[in-house]
């Protein structure tokens, strides 16, 4: 997907932009409504994350205008204010979501995705690899014709895999990015879905391999 | 709340002219009874002096001495007035000539050439009399001998005169007095009720209404109106400057907060050790708990404010819960937790204020979610239970494992059983207060197979 990212601290920014770009995410950044006008300008965006505080306006006057010129990109308010008025208020205003600093970015790109598969729009990201194509915003593959629906978890999974076929992540590695933070769970959470992902990509090509003592590849055949 | 140490300006106000009333009303009572009294000595004196001119013009002299025709006119003058007693004593120097010879002479000489009688009042026979005195000179024998005349009469008459102008008097006062009361209420009344109406404009305003106070007033209340508009204005400012402040205080907390969790998250994709990974993790856990505490803090001060002062909305709850439900799906779905929602169709309205009851919801939602285990269902359900609306969110995560609901509702609390999930212990006091605030209540239960339902009943209309 390809993100603006309009945010004024220009660490935050980067930390941000790194982040999702880890996930294959393509990120442009503006530090102003300005600078974001021109990169609206120059390039067409899957979604726009907003910060409200910018140095030359404030975000909500952006959201204003977007919205009244018809022009529908998806945008996800991200901000510092954490009220319950304020989350009214943007929404209000046509916003399609909020999220509030600090955020996890794996509820980040639940959101994203959330709001993309509302609008019924952005660009098909289809993946092929060994006999399946993935889906990740319908949560689905289909294999040999017949299309299964993946849960959250499963989608999650799969797609850090197939960002790397052949690689080993650590089952330390794939808790940190399938569980939230905010709970604490044993590593051996990971099995259970592990199996359930073999279990709906049974049938093609593709095999989740068990490297024992150091975690799951996915690999072709 | 009202300071009662000063006297109300009404009270002292009719005090005031109550007291003026009174004192006029006195003044003028004793002025006249004054005056008519003596007018009615005045008028008596006249009768009394004519009729003792009369007799002493009745004087006759002759070779054998004085001698007089009493002139019954001068007595019947007399009686016709009043039903005074009258005396006479007609006398040459000592010797009474005719008529009552204790009544007493003046005390001082007269002079014979005193056209007009002197008056003097005295004690006599028991009561006081009035009398008038006049000397002629009569010739008798020849010789020149001074006559005076005395008249007496009781002063019955005058005393009844004086009597009914004193009674006609005080009523006449008493009717001031009246009439001054009456007045000075109205006065009272009148002059007060720009303060009582401006007291009414000011009153009436809603609970967030700062606007400066522009209500048509007299000149004497201009002062106060200025005043009370320059406190509005500081007030306004300093409720501005505290939002800015709490606006400006999250952002500079949280985007740190945020550039920290961004950056512990790269950190922990790259980590090569298991000892750095427990290390960010703990990083990223902290962030969470503070950027949460703050959270639930701000919305806690939102609540204790509102609720003082609590928007009066009809709120459609169908399309609240549905709203909340919504903007949870993403963060359950990151569990697997599938959320239903239960008689949101139906049209449930409630009173109040819209935003403290979706931060209730928010509350519920945000336990829910996260006391959940994976793969499991949270219901959001709403319906009419005995004339008050029910929303419950109901999980099938841990329970309360005994925890009583009074426990768990106090600030900070939290139950024994979840401390190994990240969470401030304002989420229930949050909701516990918004329903109160409503007049509604919370109500903890645990199913009998597991997890919790939060049902909050709030009145309808």
């Amino acid at each position: 997907m390809r993100f603006l990212m309009i945010e004024d601290s220009a660490d935050l920014a980067q930390s941000v932009a790194e982040r999702l770009r880890l996930d294959g995410h393509a990120v442009d950044h503006a530090g102003s409504l300005a600078d974001a006008e021109d990169c609206l300008s120059a390039a067409p965006y899957d979604l726009i994350l907003l910060d409200l505080s910018l140095p030359d306006g404030d975000g909500r006057d952006f959201l204003i205008r977007q919205r009244r010129a018809r022009r529908d990109v998806p945008i996800i308010v991200m901000t510092a204010r954490a009220g319950v008025a304020d989350r009214v208020d943007v929404l209000d205003l046509g916003a399609d979501d909020y999220v509030t600093k600090p955020f996890d970015f794996a509820e980040l790109e639940a959101r994203c995705r959330a709001v993309l598969r509302r609008r019924g729009g952005a660009t098909q990201t289809v993946q092929r690899f060994a006999g399946f194509t993935f889906n990740p915003l319908t949560a689905q593959v289909v294999i040999a014709n017949e299309p299964r629906e993946l849960r959250n978890r499963e989608l999650r999974l799969l797609e850090i895999l197939l960002a790397a076929p052949d690689r080993i992540f650590s089952k330390a590695q794939l808790c940190d990015r399938l569980f939230s933070y905010a709970e604490s769970v044993s590593d051996n959470a990971i099995e259970v879905y592990i199996a359930r992902l073999r279990k709906k990509l049974e049938g093609s090509g593709a095999r989740i391999e068990t490297v024992r003592g150091l975690g799951y590849r996915i690999s072709a055949g | 709340m009202k300071r009662t140490g000063a006297i109300s300006l009404r009270k002292r106000l009719v005090l005031q002219l109550l007291a003026l009333a009174a004192a006029l009303a006195v003044l003028l009572y004793v002025t006249v009874r004054t005056v008519a009294g003596d007018a009615a000595e005045e008028t008596l004196d006249g009768v009394l002096g004519a009729a003792t001119l009369a007799i002493a013009d009745e004087l006759r002299g002759g070779e054998d001495g004085v001698s007089i025709d009493l002139p019954h006119e001068a007595f019947s003058i007399l009686g016709s007035i009043s039903q005074d007693r009258i005396f006479y004593r007609i006398a040459v120097g000592e010797v009474t000539v005719t008529g009552y010879d204790d009544l007493p002479a003046p005390a001082r000489k007269l002079g014979s050439g005193l056209a007009s009688p002197v008056f003097y009042t005295l004690p006599y026979r028991q009561t006081q009399v009035r009398v008038a005195a006049v000397e002629r000179v009569v010739l008798a024998d020849n010789a020149p001998v001074a006559v005076t005349v005395m008249v007496a009469q009781t002063r019955t008459g005058q005393d009844t005169i004086a009597a009914r102008v004193a009674n006609r008097a005080a009523g006449l006062g008493l009717g001031v007095f009246a009439l001054a009361a009456i007045l000075s209420m109205i006065t009272a009344g009148s002059v007060l009720r720009p303060i009582d109406r401006l007291a009414e404009a000011v009153g009436r305003r809603g609970p967030r209404d700062l606007r400066s106070v522009d209500h048509p007033s007299p000149a004497e209340l201009v002062p106060l109106i200025t005043a009370l508009n320059g406190f509005i204005a500081r007030l306004r400012a300093a409720l501005t400057r505290t939002e800015t402040f709490i606006t400006e205080a999250a952002h500079h907390i949280r985007t740190p907060l945020a550039t920290v969790r961004a950056k512990a998250e790269i950190a922990l994709r790259r980590a090569e050790t298991e000892e750095a990974r427990d290390t960010l993790r703990a990083v990223i856990r902290s962030v969470e708990e503070s950027a949460r505490s703050a959270s639930q803090l701000l919305d806690h001060a939102t609540v204790v404010y509102r609720s003082d002062r609590l928007a009066r909305e009809p709120v459609d709850l169908g399309k609240l819960v549905a709203g909340v439900a919504q903007s949870f799906a993403p963060t359950a779905e990151l569990k697997d937790l599938a959320i239903r929602t239960q008689g949101l169709e139906a049209a449930v309205t409630v009173t109040g204020d819209r935003l403290l009851l979706e931060s209730a919801l928010r509350n519920l939602m945000d336990n829910a979610v996260k006391y959940s285990p994976p793969d499991e269902e949270i219901l959001i359900s709403l319906e009419v239970v005995d004339g008050l609306a029910r929303v419950a969110v109901s999980d099938r995560g841990r329970g309360l494992s005994g925890v009583n609901q009074a426990e768990l509702t106090r600030r900070f609390a939290r139950g024994g059983n979840v401390r190994d999930i990240v969470g401030s212990g304002l989420g229930l006091t949050i909701v516990d207060e918004v329903t109160a605030a409503h007049g509604g209540r919370l109500d903890l239960s645990e199913h009998a197979e597991g997890g919790t339902c939060a049902a909050l009943f709030l009145p309808l209309g």
